[in-house]
């Protein structure tokens, strides 16, 4: 049980807040109204994402100010307290993506060394800044007409239709193509809150004197890339693009890995 | 020397190529973003601001159908809900995904009188102040959601059989459709009692077409853009005291071009090439 603790949690986590969004619709619920794009929380706190007001506002439209608030509320919650949580504990795509990962272990697809490099990591990036200008060029929010989150959110709340092919897509995309494919290397979403999360207090933290150099960790974490530090220093997880999901705490056998609250004050 | 030649080699060829596939996938998705706006003959919420804004703003939330299909009027007697009007586009409606509209023949607009999907809008897509009347009260009789317009030639009224579903489905009876009476020349003793929309006041909210008998409904609601003409502002009319002051202190003006050399009687004869 020790060493599934938090992926139970978030799974936890992800399907309260689905199944709120879904009894808003279904029940007429006033817990969490809307979708990821604009919701209302309790009924009154608004709520929103980010990345799509910015497109928005790209396109040409000035949005009301519930919205702002919204992306304001939501930009200062994971600047100060979750970093890039919203991917590995609200959103629905990381169970798609999850699977895929932990399918391509099994079938062993790892090691087959299938290695689309023209990919990398910070591709990301240059999509979010690419998405933003083709919202401004073409007067839509760009990522909207194909996000598979909001996609998936929005079938899983109003019925799916064809729109449930974007989601295959995604997991044969990362079962077979590219290794966290989707969330590791592409989605721009997850590259904003890269950035706004840089700054979040709750991080991981290594102690390198218990490390044992398993690098069990490091195999499991869609980021990898974020552990540079293990077996060799007692630092924290410090990158923005660590998405605090708690894998590596859970599959570390020697109590080298804890969830920490950073400390800003003492250096 | 060759080393650093070789990295300053390998640097340019893999910005050039970064450069190249963003430009790619920019093109590839400005031009898919651009097709997937394009879908005229949608009908959307009340108050929805013009379709070109409209789906700029759309933040696609749901709030608005949430609030429809969980109105107190929706529920079934025994109490339980019903389908709302408004339907998020999802992958295969053609429509601008997550996008709310309707379809009149499935579910019409009921047009609450609280019009409970406009207020919850939070991105201003549907915007409130042009349903509100000079009480400052929402009036959702002010709302345009569309234009309902008859085909004739399929409406059986028109063939002198008596029908007035539409007129008596129209939540503003007789107003927004009007039925005029006119004599039946083939049979000389019957009268046509015709169907008549009225554009100023019809709200586009469908419950014609739901109820229109015909097979494929011969009254039906389009986008008003799509539903109306534009006769331009060079038409002045006469017999009208109030458009006549629009050309009050107007100018003459010459203009000149190819054709102004020419007799008109000449180049209305000649062949079209203007």
């Amino acid at each position: 049980m020790k060493n599934i603790k938090y992926l139970l949690l978030r799974r936890v986590s992800q399907f309260t807040i689905l199944f709120l969004y879904f009894g808003a619709n279904a029940y007429g619920w006033h817990m969490l109204e809307g979708t990821f794009g604009a919701s209302r929380l309790f009924g009154f706190i608004p709520l929103s994402d980010p990345y799509m007001v910015i497109q928005v506002l790209a396109s040409g439209f000035v949005l009301g100010v519930d919205v702002l608030l919204g992306a304001l509320i939501i930009i200062l919650f994971y600047m100060i307290v979750g970093g890039r949580a919203f991917c590995s504990w609200v959103c629905p795509i990381n169970m798609v993506t999850d699977l895929a990962n932990w399918l391509r272990r099994k079938l062993n697809l790892d090691k087959e060394e299938i290695n689309y490099r023209f990919i990398k990591r910070r591709a990301r990036y240059w999509i979010m800044v690419l998405g933003i200008i083709v919202s401004a060029v073409v007067g839509v929010a760009a990522f909207e007409v194909l996000s598979p989150i909001t996609i998936m959110q929005r079938g899983i709340i109003f019925g799916f239709g064809a729109g449930i092919a974007v989601v295959i897509a995604i997991f044969l995309f990362d079962l077979f193509g590219i290794k966290n494919g989707w969330c590791g290397h592409l989605c721009p979403l997850g590259a904003t809150y890269s950035i706004i999360g840089k700054t979040s207090l709750i991080r991981v933290d290594h102690n390198h004197e218990n490390c044992t150099n398993c690098m069990d960790c490091k195999v499991v974490c869609p980021e990898n890339q974020v552990l540079y530090m293990i077996n060799k220093e007692s630092i924290m997880v410090t990158d923005g693009e660590c998405t605090n999901c708690g894998r590596c705490i859970d599959v570390c056998n020697d109590d080298a890995l804890e969830f920490n609250i950073r400390n800003f004050i003492k250096k | 020397m060759a080393d650093s030649n070789n990295n300053r080699r390998k640097f340019m060829a893999t910005t050039l190529q970064s450069v190249g596939l963003t430009a790619l996938g920019g093109l590839l998705w400005s031009g898919y973003s651009d097709e997937v706006k394009a879908s005229p003959l949608v009908l959307r919420p009340p108050a929805a601001i013009e379709e070109e804004d409209f789906l700029k703003a759309c933040i696609k939330c749901g709030l608005c159908a949430e609030a429809c299909v969980n109105r107190d009027s929706n529920k079934n007697t025994d109490g339980s809900q019903r389908d709302g009007t408004l339907i998020m586009a999802k992958g295969g409606d053609h429509k601008m995904i997550g996008t709310p509209f309707f379809i009149p023949t499935e579910i019409p607009c009921y047009m609450c009188d609280d019009i409970p999907c406009v207020p919850v809008c939070p991105s201003g897509a549907l915007d409130m102040k042009s349903v509100l009347n000079k009480e400052n009260e929402l009036d959702i009789n002010l709302a345009r959601m569309g234009l309902a317009v008859v085909h004739k030639e399929s409406c059986v009224a028109f063939w002198g059989i008596q029908c007035d579903a539409c007129y008596r489905a129209c939540p503003i009876q007789g107003e927004a459709i009007t039925i005029e009476h006119q004599k039946n020349d083939r049979t000389g003793k019957h009268a046509f009692l015709l169907p008549i929309v009225h554009s100023d006041i019809c709200t586009g909210c469908g419950l014609c077409e739901k109820a229109c008998i015909t097979e494929e409904p011969a009254i039906f609601v389009l986008p008003v853009e799509e539903a109306t003409g534009r006769a331009g502002n060079h038409y002045v009319k006469g017999w009208d005291m109030k458009d006549q002051l629009r050309v009050k202190d107007a100018k003459e003006i010459h203009t000149v071009d190819e054709r102004s050399d020419k007799k008109a009687s000449d180049y209305l004869n000649m062949e079209v090439e203007y």
